[in-house]
């Protein structure tokens, strides 16, 4: 009897099916990147029962486990059980394994439980993402970063959230040394000058990063209470024309990054090309093809966006045309 | 004199008090510590008991509640110059035993080294100090080396415990708010530490001929010069002068002090662009030599008063203490 496999099914469950006939890999997805190391024990279990004992580190901070048999994939779909409920993955079935792949991993860079630049726990916010839209299937890449150094990579993502914090500037408490200049100007994009002895922040060039405020050894630059993040949109690697994602709205908050993504869910839905390929379409290509404005209303449409979030009313990108 | 009385006493009084001093006390600025998502403990003016960080050591000394950061000294216009009034209520800060040893070098800086500072002075003579008890060590902190993990010169001791707050008040002015209060007479000792997880040895026979060890370069090629260490230390009471002209009316302005750090570019630069200490190393140096040896030479007795925070507070890792003990080693080495 031959090896008969659903392939898209098998796809759609996380399962890769390899070059070697028969043989695959199975897919764990790690919001954020962030696990406790009791799944590492938990993916070398399957990996020596099932695979062929390698594993490898996924661009996307995921697991994928080599060499496994693809007539193996209900029983690892048992194994993965614990993993998923660990990582606290949506899921319909228990022991079905994941009920989705389109949507890849939500990946985030270490952020603020770690990094002293970091401006928000990226990790939590990866996770707040994951749980509103997984299991959907479509083709969305979504990535964080904790703040404009952009460790993350977001710009090559259809969402890139990147950290930033509004300086509060205490002159009461500034020494006039000038820490938050020198770093600005070095590390970051020169927003800081001193009048009077009392620094001047330029609001237009100010990118958020939180240089100043680290740099501080007083205390008179403080984050904001509020956190606020940049949103960059829709960029890509890919054959046809690999862009870095562009600015849409900078001084933004989560809901509106959350409902701004769940809203593109619709508008793919809407706008994807019928005949795509696995059903799998950047979601680039459908805003070149509809138009930035058509997307746009589809976007905000239900989000309320901050008094002092800043909006690109027109996102134009370039990248390299292989297409054209 | 002791006191032992109820929490809900204590906050009546506290609440007393609040009528003729302004009250400040360690408390957590939530959110506003060097990285994202940490909190600063810093002095601050309070409105409750609850607001005060008791158990552990600010991140800031007590000493910008005396030394603001930034004071105007007067304001000047074409032809007179006016000085800003005092603050009207007297001044109440709570505090931990280093930091009101740290408190005898501050005297002894602005009252008793030539002049008397007209500023300090004024504040100071509003200045009462309420003893906050150390139940266990900090990090970093050394009080026990430096003979600063007790005093008595404070002016009243408070211990929450539960419901019940303990008192000591040597002040008799303040020891009417207890009476009047109806507390029950007890006898209250600070709680103080005994031990410390850091113990140091301060070098003997220090000279000048130790400038040039080269552990001050050792350590200096690691500091960045950001001056945290000088503008958490209780006991460092250097500043600059800024004279500010307004933007609408140069011809009026105002004369500030500004804290200053020896650390920082351009502590020592003087007209023509010399400085005296160029590199980290010298001027790491001219900071350690001054807190354990020529203040000493000066006043008899040494600044440092072992609180720990330079150590705590250094993005670079620069143990003070290590430093010293090091330094220390190297002296035994030579003698």
């Amino acid at each position: 009897m031959g090896l008969d496999i659903n392939t898209k099914k098998a796809k759609k469950n996380a399962f890769r099916i390899g070059k070697v006939r028969g043989e695959g890999a199975s897919r764990i997805r790690v919001p954020g990147g962030y696990l406790k190391a009791e799944i590492l024990g938990l993916v070398q279990e399957i990996a020596e029962k099932y695979g062929n004992g390698i594993v490898h580190l996924t661009t996307r901070q995921g697991f994928e486990i080599e060499g496994i048999r693809l007539e193996d994939m209900d029983a690892i779909n048992e194994m993965l059980q614990p993993i998923i409920e660990l990582l606290d993955i949506n899921q319909e079935n228990p022991g079905t394994g994941y009920p989705s792949s389109g949507t890849r991993n939500v990946c985030a860079c270490i952020g603020n439980n770690v990094c002293p630049f970091a401006n928000y726990d990226t990790s939590q916010f990866a996770k707040r993402i994951e749980d509103e839209i997984f299991p959907n299937d479509l083709h969305f890449k979504i990535a964080l970063t904790g703040c404009p150094n952009d460790c993350g990579k977001v710009r090559l993502h259809d969402f890139g959230i990147i950290g930033m914090t509004l300086p509060q500037y205490d002159p009461s408490r500034c020494v006039s040394c000038k820490a938050c200049i020198k770093g600005c100007k070095s590390l970051s994009v020169d927003a800081l000058r001193m009048e009077n002895y009392k620094i001047i922040r330029d609001e237009e060039k100010c990118i958020g990063c939180g240089v100043c405020v680290t740099k501080c050894p007083t205390r008179a630059f403080t984050r904001s209470k509020k956190k606020y993040y940049k949103l960059t949109l829709m960029g890509r690697t890919g054959k046809k024309n690999p862009r870095l994602g562009e600015d849409f709205l900078l001084w933004t908050d989560e809901d509106a990054i959350v409902k701004i993504i769940l809203n593109t869910y619709r508008f793919v839905k809407e706008y994807i090309n019928p005949k795509a390929p696995g059903g799998k379409e950047h979601i680039g290509y459908i805003i070149d093809r509809v138009g930035f404005e058509e997307y746009k209303k589809w976007a905000l449409e239900g989000v309320e966006l901050l008094p002092e979030t800043k909006m690109k009313e027109c996102v134009y990108w370039n990248g390299i045309h292989f297409d054209r | 004199m002791g006191y032992q009385i109820s929490r809900k006493a204590a906050d009546d009084i506290f609440a007393q008090l609040r009528e003729s001093y302004d009250i400040f006390a360690p408390k957590v600025f939530a959110g506003e510590g060097c990285f994202s998502d940490t909190d600063v403990i810093r002095y601050g003016k309070i409105d409750s008991l609850d607001e005060i960080e008791w158990a552990r050591r600010s991140d800031y000394s007590f000493k910008e509640a005396l030394l603001p950061v930034n004071e105007t000294l007067f304001y000047f216009t074409e032809d007179e110059t006016s000085v800003p009034a005092c603050r009207q209520k007297d001044l109440l800060i709570f505090l931990k035993s280093c930091d009101l040893h740290a408190l005898k070098r501050l005297d002894t800086i602005y009252l008793e080294n030539g002049p008397e500072d007209f500023y300090y002075k004024r504040l100071r003579e509003k200045a009462h100090f309420v003893l906050m008890g150390c139940g266990e060590t900090c990090d970093n902190g050394f009080c026990v080396s430096m003979g600063t993990n007790r005093t008595d010169a404070y002016d009243l001791y408070l211990k929450l415990d539960g419901k019940t707050v303990l008192a000591d008040c040597p002040s008799e002015k303040l020891r009417g708010f207890f009476e009047r209060a109806d507390a029950s007479v007890c006898n209250v000792e600070p709680e103080y530490v005994s031990e410390n997880t850091e113990e140091v040895t301060l070098p003997k026979n220090l000279s000048v001929k130790d400038f040039s060890n080269p552990i001050w370069e050792e350590y200096g090629s690691r500091c960045i010069g950001c001056g945290r260490c000088n503008f958490v230390c209780p006991t460092c009471t250097c500043f600059t002068m800024q004279d500010i002209h307004y933007r609408d009316n140069e011809n009026v302005g105002e004369r500030r002090r500004v804290w200053a750090s020896c650390q920082v570019d351009g502590y020592d630069e003087i007209a023509g662009g010399i400085e005296f200490r160029k590199t980290q190393g010298e001027r790491l140096r001219f900071k350690v030599m001054h807190k354990i040896y020529d203040f000493e030479k000066r006043f008899g007795y040494t600044m440092c008063v072992g609180c720990g925070r330079c150590d705590t507070v250094c993005p670079e890792y620069i143990s003070y203490t290590t430093l010293i003990n090091k330094l220390n080693m190297i002296k035994k080495e030579e003698a």
